[in-house]
């Protein structure tokens, strides 16, 4: 690697550094726009005590959910979960610790963690279970929740193309977390369909600059479908 | 006669205007979409990051990246956007959305909602609701009037835990479409062949019956 090229020939590569009890952040929602090689590659690494932070956990088999089969996450921090019977168990039995955030919070709280600002305040959750010992202030009569933000040792982020810079554009829904993610991570991972060279991306259309980005990966991705819903074609 | 699923979201599509922004919900909200008025225009916003979502694919146009919030294949219209999760939100709790459809479990006649936890059930958490309830000014809940087993879930207090407080105004049940104000239930419309008395019986919170309550037409 040198100057401002990111571009590392394995996935090994891509994630060395991690280690036992680290907070990694995970961009997708549902299991589109998830960073299959890197969670494969967590798998492989064997690394356990893991904090990781998602909207969801994939399903059994797939997605963060292989990471449940050798109880290598610890804690989730997620708004919606439970698509797979072995999260389910292991929340039961307390191997697993669960922290529900509303999906907007969750999404800010990263955005912020990558921006620089420790915390900020939200409508969202006030007067429920999620405003609960929480500090909270009123403005023009409204009253709102301090919700701390989020950083992570790594952040491992599903893009469609990257350049060798790291500027990297996304493709469709497989947006969703993944720009808020890539600021937020001590070391960001980014893996893509495709890597193209500096200037073959318009620079208008760059979605995540490569000043998030510390390592960028060519991956094959499976994109499994969870919910498969079709129409008739129109006769 | 209750309303049937298809009925609930037929009357609650009678309250979209052209132009509107809508988020709609998992459930009855979701259907809402099938009966949009002639000569109306209004475009989907799904939480994901969808901004203009159209029709579940065809099996050709079946794209893994193109999903909705219910994590369903679906497809963008033309002039649709898409974006990021921080995006979308910004677009909810900014208040930018026009109306927001979504289930729930119980309301109160202070405006509080109680849509995702049932104690000592599996939780699995809030999603956008959360987030949805208290950055739209405008929302319709859907649910039905009772459950199961009768017991009313227009209550003077929710027994659930909150998904929002003091954020709902407007309630549309099997029964009854409901105004919230005051700390109170007001009846504004009932469904065909539904008595006031039974509205009134199947309504644990105080509510507020008018001389005369038109009978909802299909």
């Amino acid at each position: 690697m040198s100057g401002f090229d990111k571009v590392v020939d394995s996935y090994e590569e891509a994630l060395a550094g991690l280690d036992n009890n680290m907070t990694v952040l995970a961009g997708g929602f549902g299991l589109c726009g998830i960073p299959e090689g890197c969670i494969a590659q967590i798998k492989r690494m064997g690394v356990r005590g893991l904090t990781v932070v998602s909207n969801n956990c994939g399903v059994d088999g797939f997605g963060l959910g292989v990471l449940l089969e050798d109880k290598q996450i610890s804690k989730m921090v997620s708004s919606y979960v439970g698509e797979n019977a072995l999260f389910e168990k292991q929340m039961m039995e307390g191997e697993l610790e669960v922290e529900l955030t509303p999906q907007g919070t969750l999404a800010e709280k990263l955005r912020a963690g990558g921006a620089g600002i420790p915390a900020f305040y939200t409508a969202t959750g006030f007067g429920t279970p999620i405003g609960e010992g929480k500090e909270s202030r009123q403005f023009d009569g409204r009253d709102y929740i301090l919700e701390e933000s989020i950083t992570g040792d790594f952040a491992i982020v599903k893009g469609w193309k990257a350049d060798r810079y790291g500027n990297v554009i996304y493709r469709h829904t497989a947006q969703n977390f993944n720009p808020m993610v890539a600021t937020a991570g001590k070391i960001t991972v980014v893996e893509v369909e495709e890597i193209v060279e500096p200037g073959e991306l318009d620079p208008s259309q760059i979605q995540t600059p490569g000043i998030y980005v510390n390592r960028v990966v060519l991956g094959n991705f499976e994109k499994r479908i969870e919910q498969r819903t079709v129409r008739q074609a129109d006769a | 006669m209750a309303l049937s699923r298809e009925q609930m979201a037929q009357r609650v599509a009678r309250e979209l205007k052209d132009g509107y922004y809508v988020n709609l919900g998992i459930g009855i909200p979701t259907l809402v979409a099938n009966y949009v008025p002639d000569g109306i225009e209004v475009m989907l916003q799904s939480e994901n990051g969808l901004l203009g979502m159209g029709q579940f694919p065809t099996e050709d146009e079946v794209d893994a990246d193109m999903i909705n919030a219910g994590k369903q294949t679906v497809t963008a219209i033309t002039g649709a956007s898409i974006f990021s999760s921080a995006d979308s939100f910004a677009m909810i709790r900014g208040g930018h959305v026009d109306l927001t459809v979504l289930g729930a479990f119980e309301v109160d006649t202070q405006g509080n909602i109680a849509s995702w936890m049932v104690p000592g059930k599996l939780i699995k958490g809030m999603g956008g609701a959360m987030d949805l309830v208290a950055g739209a000014d405008n929302i319709i809940v859907t649910m039905t009037h009772a459950s199961k087993h009768g017991e009313s879930k227009l209550l003077s207090e929710c027994s659930l835990p909150l998904t929002g407080a003091g954020c709902i105004k407007r309630v549309l049940t099997d029964l009854a479409f409901i105004e919230i104000k005051e700390g109170k239930f007001w009846l504004l419309e009932r469904a065909p062949g539904v008595s006031v008395e039974e509205i009134v019986e199947k309504t644990a919170g105080e509510i507020v019956v008018p001389e005369h309550v038109p009978e909802m037409a299909f």
